[in-house]
């Protein structure tokens, strides 16, 4: 193989398995370490600069970077039950224990004369104008709804979301000198260009819900109601109160929120029904696990066939059963069992089956292309539509996602209108900002907490389900206490202390080696990466992580060191003699919209 | 040294042997010497035999004198017995430990210092009598623990940290044990495990007495230019004779050799070893011919490693005072003190 370039930032930026996770590239465990020093404030803005919406994050987050956490994989094999760290919660920690941080809010940049517009008030949007703001340009939100948020406040349901909490994090965006302007519906985009905006952003989302057109659903359409406009009928007080038996359709997350949702407003006997298995179901692990807390029952394979009504009335649903076959492609059908068909008594129905994107309001004849799918043609990284001064993010971009990467586009997409009104190509991308410095601090000290805990993944508190049940405002989780958090805030390992090795000081005098507990490192005789990858000290077999090799050392032979479970411990380099690994820090931030981001001829002719 | 304990989490794919331990359980204490020390290299070495070995803790006893070399048994082998001796008493220790209870692995560690100064005399006599032990000498030229002085093992001419030349004649303890009778006669270096391991099984399986002299860079005193005894200096010195290929029983044998590369050694309980030649004319079995070897070679200024010497038919100390073999510390009061008529025979036969 040949020798890591670890001036690619990309390399150690992979190390840092949550940050390479995340698709705003939050960096994870600079802002653990400030969560455990009590230093709440700082880890918030870490997050705020990354993230736009700790607060929000911190509780709602789908968490990419759980998943892709090296704590799992360090304690697979070691007795206890694998755990990521719970990194989303312990970024609500931060944003719930922080002080005042409006002082510590950016400036504006001076005004720029240019302006910009986005359409929705979502994620996307905020991220953007917040972006922009900064940077020196006049930003207007229009939003249809009264308040910003976006789905944020409209779907996800407020006992998992306060209101105080968008409030919070919205205003620190118009305290920026964004406009707002709240219950204006963008008609026609074609009028909006016609005002003159130097750029557009559409961060309009993805609004319309799927239906389900069966049997009786006309006749009983007074107790069926679409999902997302359900919810967002509650979180506005249109809704207050639902039938004793519902009926939910579907398996994602909004599932989930309807169904919670439902047994706070009057449903005793809420089902989840869903045609597909459990396990394959969309919603997250942890929304099924909270929906199944709170009494849920979870119906799995069966496909609804009727709704069935008495006087115009909606009195059940029937459902066909089924069982999944797999082909030889492992593709699955749904074949009925060819039981008899199973009937479920309800007062409502809530269909969760999915959304989709919808544009009536742009016009098709102004030069903005769409795919087939209905969804806008634009570059894949600039997000550029065909009309150049138009820019699409989140859920209008690609179809639905989530917050994090609404966030992480409306980022890009702030970069792009920046390089764009500044004459720049907005498909050259800036690179990230890094740093690498050494955490040295003496003979075996470390700026880092270095020492492995075994403290498992902490559990957060609930309040009591009888009070949660009664009000849709009763935020269910509590959130960890400065105690519990440090707890949690230890099982990072901190990945981003890298392990650096400097071959030329290298004695091979194998102390590295042996002292490593995870069997990382190993000097062998090079050859091609799969043969290296069995040829180590214990086989490297997670091929999602790379391994780091160095050039030769005086023996001939090269250092490989896998980097899938290395515990970050430092251990390697308290034991080298003469100083060829160190522990270096680097933190990386993707470059935001302003100065940073453009190409150093421009700056040079600007200057 | 490191302040923080090694982590107990370990590489998910870590296995246990035929006696369900896995490597980690045969660690020991974290080791207090300094980083790079090949003495920790050599701790990692014995672990890694004991485990592929499916040596069981409880049945291992350390013995060692006083030096760095001799701390090492604190790092290695946490479950096992462990005896710290006085400077170059190991031997007497571990001796009279051997004659007690027979059935332990016994492991002597020890130091140039502890060894081929202030014990040397014990040194020969523990070999002479062939006691079954694997005796490891880790050998840096230094006394280590006290600051890096020269020791018996230093080269003439060579140079000390402080740009003094040892005007001495070295000892060499690998020729000291060929004459003083050792059945089992290796040297190896803490920098090269690959060869280091398989001699250390070999040893453990060896029943007699069995010598490993061990180069092990001294990092704070005894790793300059000018030194025999650093990581350059072996590794540009070092002459492998053989490679050791350690087979647990007869049957296992699947490696085909060509013909005149190999030697088989068959030893007493049933496991082999393959012998690599890496050079020609080498026997491993002809004692008067590997002490002219060596003499010659190491003349030269080369470091000869390997396999040295190897006696098939070894016996050892109980063989030779023809003791039972229930280790005599498992004896009741009715045995040891068989009675008047017992002694009464015993009497009548010297009469
Ligand atoms: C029930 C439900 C629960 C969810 N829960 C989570 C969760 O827990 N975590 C998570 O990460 N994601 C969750 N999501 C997904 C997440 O809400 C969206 O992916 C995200 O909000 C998309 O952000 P956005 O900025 O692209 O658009 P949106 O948040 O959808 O915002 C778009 C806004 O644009 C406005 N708008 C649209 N057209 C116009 C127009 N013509 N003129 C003016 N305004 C307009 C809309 O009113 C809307 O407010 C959930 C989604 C649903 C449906
Ligand atoms: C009776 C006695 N004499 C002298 C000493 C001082 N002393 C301690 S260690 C040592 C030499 C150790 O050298 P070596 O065995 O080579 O061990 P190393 O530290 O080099 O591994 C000496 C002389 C002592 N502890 N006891
Ligand atoms: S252990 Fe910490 S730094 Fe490493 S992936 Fe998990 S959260 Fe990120
Ligand atoms: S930091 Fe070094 S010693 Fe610790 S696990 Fe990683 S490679 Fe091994
Ligand atoms: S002084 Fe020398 S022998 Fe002793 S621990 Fe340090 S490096 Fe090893
Ligand atoms: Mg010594």
């Amino acid at each position: 193989m040949r020798p890591t370039d670890t001036r690619d930032p990309d390399y150690f930026h992979k190390v840092v398995d949550c940050q390479w996770a995340c698709p705003a590239h939050t960096p994870v465990p600079e802002y653990i370490r400030l969560v455990s020093a009590g230093r709440y404030d700082a880890a918030y803005m870490v997050n705020w600069w990354s993230n736009v919406f700790p607060g929000v994050l911190g509780r709602t987050c789908d968490r990419p970077c759980e998943p892709a956490c090296r704590r799992s994989r360090v304690e697979e094999g070691n007795g206890e039950k694998p755990q990521p760290v719970a990194i989303c919660r312990l970024k609500r920690v931060a944003a719930d224990h922080k002080g005042e941080v409006a002082a510590q809010m950016p400036k504006p940049r001076p005004r720029n004369g240019k302006r910009v517009a986005c359409v929705g008030g979502g994620p996307a949007s905020m991220t953007v104008a917040r972006d922009l703001a900064l940077a020196g340009y006049q930003v207007t939100v229009f939003e249809s709804d009264p308040k910003p948020g976006g789905f944020m406040r409209s779907q996800v349901p407020r006992f998992r979301l306060p209101e105080s909490v968008i409030d919070e994090e919205c205003g620190f965006i118009t305290e920026l000198g964004v406009e707002f302007r709240g219950g204006t519906r963008i008609g026609s985009l074609k009028d909006l260009l016609a005002q003159g905006w130097d750029a557009v952003f559409v961060g309009s989302g993805a609004p319309r819900a799927r239906d389900l057109d069966l049997p009786g659903r006309k006749e009983a359409a007074a107790h069926i109601h679409l999902g997302i406009d359900w919810l967002a009928s509650v979180s506005f007080g249109h809704v207050e109160k639902i039938g004793r038996r519902v009926i939910v359709l579907g398996g994602g997350n909004t599932a989930m929120d309807c169904c919670r949702s439902a047994r706070r407003l009057g449903g005793e006997e809420v089902k989840v029904i869903v045609r597909s298995g459990f396990d394959e179901m969309k919603a997250s692990p942890w929304e099924k696990e909270d929906a199944m807390h709170e009494g849920i029952p979870i119906l799995n394979y069966h496909v609804p066939k009727t709704f069935e009504h008495e006087q115009g009335r909606l009195v059940a649903m029937t459902f066909e059963l089924v069982r999944a076959e797999f082909d030889g492609n492992g593709r699955r059908t749904l074949v009925p069992t060819g039981a008899p068909d199973v009937r479920v008594e309800c007062d409502d129905v809530l269909v969760a089956v999915g959304q989709e994107n919808a544009f009536p309001w742009i016009e098709r004849d102004i030069g903005l292309e769409f795919d087939r799918w209905g969804l806008p043609v634009l570059g894949a990284a600039s997000l550029q539509s065909t009309l150049p001064r138009v820019f699409f993010g989140g859920d209008a971009a690609f179809g639905p996602k989530n917050i994090i990467w609404a966030v992480a586009h409306g980022h890009e997409a702030a970069v792009s209108i920046d390089k764009f009104l500044q004459g720049e190509d907005v498909n050259e991308r800036p690179p990230p900002m890094v740093t690498l410095v050494s955490q040295k601090m003496g003979i075996h000290e470390w700026s880092y907490d270095n020492e492995i805990t075994r403290e498992q993944r902490q559990v957060v508190p609930w309040v009591a389900k009888e009070l949660a049940l009664s009000s849709i405002k009763v935020e269910v989780e509590l959130g960890f206490d400065a105690q519990a958090a440090c707890k949690e805030a230890a099982r990072c390992l901190n990945c981003d202390a890298q392990t650096v090795f400097l071959k030329d000081a290298c004695i091979e005098c194998d102390a590295c080696v042996d002292i490593c507990p995870m069997d990382c490192i190993t000097f062998t005789t090079n050859a091609d990466e799969a043969e290296l990858r069995k040829r180590l000290s214990a086989p490297a077999l997670n091929l999602s992580q790379d391994l780091y090799v160095s050039d030769h050392v005086k023996t001939g032979r090269v250092m490989v060191k896998d980097e899938d479970v290395c515990l970050h411990c430092g251990l390697c380099a308290e034991r080298c003699p003469t100083g060829a690994w160190d522990m270096q820090k680097f933190l990386l931030q993707t470059t935001k919209a302003g100065p940073g981001c453009r190409s150093k001829t421009t700056l040079g002719a600007a200057a | 040294m490191t302040y923080l304990a090694k982590p107990k989490l370990h590489h998910p794919s870590l296995a246990q042997n035929k006696v369900c331990y896995t490597r980690r359980d045969y660690e020991g204490r974290v080791s207090t010497l300094c980083a790079g020390c090949g003495h920790d290299s050599i701790s990692a070495a014995i672990i890694q035999a004991c485990w592929e070995m499916d040596v069981e803790p409880h049945r291992v006893a350390k013995m060692s004198g006083i030096g760095c070399s001799s701390k090492t048994p604190d790092y290695f082998l946490g479950n096992s017995h462990g005896f710290n001796t006085v400077h170059g008493r190991m031997p007497s220790v571990l001796t009279g430990a051997n004659l007690a209870n027979r059935s332990l692995l016994y492991l002597g560690v020890s130091g140039d210092g502890d060894s081929a100064s202030i014990g040397i005399g014990q040194f020969a006599h523990v070999m002479r009598r062939g006691v079954n032990m694997v005796y490891i000498l880790e050998n840096n030229g230094v006394y280590g623990l006290t600051k890096g002085q020269f020791s018996a093992t230093a080269d003439q001419g060579s140079k000390s940290k402080k740009g003094a030349i040892n005007t001495e004649s070295p000892i060499d303890t690998i020729s000291l044990a060929l004459q003083m009778g050792a059945t089992f006669v290796a040297r190896g270096f803490s920098g090269d495990k690959k060869q280091l391991v398989p001699i250390i099984k070999a040893a453990i399986a060896h029943k007699g007495a069995a010598f490993i002299d061990v180069i092990s860079p001294c990092v704070t005193f005894n790793n300059h230019a000018g030194s025999t005894k650093s990581y350059d200096y072996v590794r540009e010195h070092n002459e492998a004779v053989n490679r050791v290929d350690f087979i647990p029983t007869r049957q296992e044998i699947v490696v085909d050799y060509a013909e005149g590369q190999v030697i088989e050694v068959e030893q007493h309980d049933g496991t082999v070893l393959l012998l690599r030649k890496l050079h020609r004319d080498y026997d491993p079995h002809d004692k008067v011919g590997a002490m002219n070897y060596i003499t010659k070679h190491q003349a030269e200024g080369e470091v000869v490693t390997g396999l040295l010497y190897v006696d098939n038919d070894a016996g050892d100390l109980h063989e030779h005072l023809n003791t039972i073999d229930a280790p005599l510390n498992t004896l009741g009061a009715k045995q040891l003190s068989p009675g008047m008529a017992a002694l009464e025979k015993i009497n009548q036969r010297l009469r």
